[in-house]
């Protein structure tokens, strides 16, 4: 059931700027531009692996490194050293039996813009050998299931942005792949769609399928993944299912607090209770850190009474994967 | 090899081009004619020019039509496609080695560089009123002429698609393209440049040089004209050194 999917001690050195970059045009190729010497280390040592049939989650932030594993498990980028697998297929001496086993939903929509919605879907079939008949059936479920029937035969201009991103994913499903690799397919959706996305990708993963898929979020690397590595600079930092990653942080618990009036008597009181960690202040608000949430309620709100200030708001966030990424890099996700 | 991937990738070709034919056409085929109507027609009807021009020009426009044609129709959408949209990676991605894309866009653009060349010879034959004839002497010289020059076109347009970015097709089309049209020997016979010695020697690192004196020597053989052998040898040294740098170029964009 399934294929693992593997990568060993992977390095990537970009020696030419990326295409932004070289697009500036003939200005930059004078003298001095031009020897200047161009390196970045997108991956830094990079191993992990991807066990058959479970939802993996490559987790970090922008420019951490996720794509370019993508890019290298799938073909498309050429590792500086290291190896990645497919099952026993090495991807670099052995891609086009790779290819056959994969399924790619690229950051960036890259749908074929002469065509329409279901001759992209058929022609992405007939790539892979399927039948006339196979792949109009096939094109047919899949337009239905995506919700993208109404406009299966236009082409593709007009689409939103959410619309390209469910047709790049069916397809990727078109082949039926083994392995399907998805790089941040929920970026730019609107929530329902993001659901469908999530249902979606869960009913294909029980067909015993292998998912591997990066994000920058912590809802999703949660919500979705068996499995969770987190990404920072090229390397793993952590890796494991996100409860055991989230158990691994101390403290955990977040309890927000937002009051009628600057709370300064308030937050030394607060910081003796028993659990909390750190208490920072700012403005009328409290950020309470702590190993445990709603038990510590009804104290802080008996405190705050006692010194007659009005409670406004409570917020408690549960142990989170944005609070071990805080833990294990000092900065949040998303900043 | 995986034929069934290489024919469906031809067939996408085929299917976008055919929807996008009559700007394809009009494209690569309005500049021509309008020159043959002007010199062809025009020019030698109103005696600026001496009728038996018509023949001379004809050879260069079929050169002109098919070579540019098989440029554009592989480089323009290569050149988008590498860039913003990366709509290649589709195809990258289909079980065969990457090489074979590029060997397919190269098919493509060879077939439709021969349907530029079937299209022009009756077109050019309508407007000037006279020529078509001449195509019929030596078909069997002629087809092999045509198909080593579409490859020739096809191979630049891989090697220009995947060499040049979005922004500087501009500057391409000055640098690049209006000399060769003019120093294509499309116009006039290579020989018409005697009196430049140094310009003589300098236009023949231009492959449309060989492909306007390799169709004048099979379709009016009796105008001054480079030797054939000359004209097809050069075509094939070139036609594989534009295949050889193309794939290099193409190796190059897809894998990063």
């Amino acid at each position: 059931m399934g294929l693992a999917v593997r990568a060993d001690r992977l390095r990537k050195i970009f020696s030419t700027p990326p295409p932004a970059a070289a697009r500036a045009g003939p200005a930059q190729l004078g003298k001095g531009a031009a020897k200047q010497k161009f390196e970045v280390a997108a991956l830094d040592d990079l191993s992990l692996e991807v066990e058959p049939g479970e939802i993996f989650g490559l987790l970090g932030p922008n420019g951490a490194g996720k794509s370019t594993t993508v890019g290298v498990l799938t073909t498309r980028v050429r590792a500086t050293s290291g190896e990645g697998w497919i099952g026993r297929h090495n991807v670099e001496r052995d891609r086009v039996a790779v290819k056959r086993l994969i399924g790619v939903v690229p950051q960036r929509p890259n749908l074929d813009f002469g065509l329409t919605a279901r001759e992209i879907l058929t022609f992405h079939g007939a790539y892979f050998g399927l039948s006339a008949a196979q792949r109009n059936t096939l094109a047919a479920q899949l337009l239905d299931r995506f919700k993208l029937s109404e406009r299966a035969d236009q082409l593709i201009f007009g689409f939103s942005g959410g619309m390209m991103q469910r047709l790049s994913i069916a397809r990727a499903m078109m082949h039926d792949p083994e392995v399907l690799f998805l790089d941040e397919p929920s970026a730019g959706l609107d929530p329902q769609t993001r659901l469908l996305l999530w249902e979606i990708v869960r009913e294909y993963n029980s067909r015993g399928r292998t998912i591997v898929l990066t994000t920058h979020n912590m809802e999703e690397a949660d919500d979705l993944c068996r499995r969770v590595a987190i990404v920072v600079h090229g390397k793993v930092i952590a890796l494991g299912t996100p409860e055991a990653l989230k158990q691994s942080v101390p403290g955990g618990y977040l309890i927000r607090l937002q009051f009628d009036q600057t709370p300064s008597a308030l937050a030394p009181v607060l910081k003796e209770l028993a659990g909390v960690t750190e208490v920072q202040m700012r403005d009328s608000s409290l950020d309470v850190y702590a190993d445990r949430g709603g038990p510590l309620i009804p104290s802080i709100v008996a405190a705050a009474v006692e010194r007659q200030i009005h409670v406004n708001d409570v917020h408690i966030s549960a142990p989170s994967l944005e609070n071990l990424f805080l833990h294990h890099t000092g900065r949040s996700l998303r900043e | 090899m995986n034929w069934k991937t290489f024919v469906a990738l031809l067939r996408r070709d085929a299917h976008v081009a055919r929807r996008n034919a009559r700007a394809l056409l009009l494209q690569t085929l309005f500049q021509p004619m309008m020159f043959v109507l002007v010199f062809g027609r025009v020019m030698t009807t109103s005696g600026f020019m001496p009728p038996q021009y018509k023949m001379l020009l004809l050879p260069g426009i079929i050169a002109i039509s098919m070579v540019f044609s098989g440029i554009w129709s592989v480089a323009m959408p290569l050149i988008a496609e590498f860039q913003f949209t990366k709509e290649i990676e589709d195809r990258l991605l289909a079980p065969v080695d990457i090489e074979w894309v590029a060997v397919e866009k190269v098919v493509a653009g060879m077939v439709q560089a021969l349907i530029a060349g079937l299209i022009v010879v009756p077109l050019a034959s309508l407007i000037m009123g006279s020529g078509a004839g001449a195509v019929m002497a030596h078909p069997f010289q002629l087809i092999t002429l045509a198909m080593i020059v579409s490859f020739l076109a096809a191979a630049i347009g891989l090697t220009i698609g995947c060499s040049v970015g979005q922004t500087q097709v501009g500057l391409m089309f000055s640098l690049v393209v209006t000399p060769m049209i003019m120093f294509g020997c499309a116009y006039y016979p290579w020989s018409a440049l005697n009196k430049f010695p140094i310009l003589q020697k300098a236009v023949l690192i231009n492959p449309l040089v060989y492909a306007s004196e390799g169709f004048r020597s099979t379709l009016a053989p009796d105008f001054p004209h480079l030797p054939r052998l000359l004209s097809v040898g050069a075509l094939i040294a070139f036609d594989v050194f534009f295949l050889v740098v193309g794939l290099r170029q193409f190796r190059k964009k897809a894998i990063t």
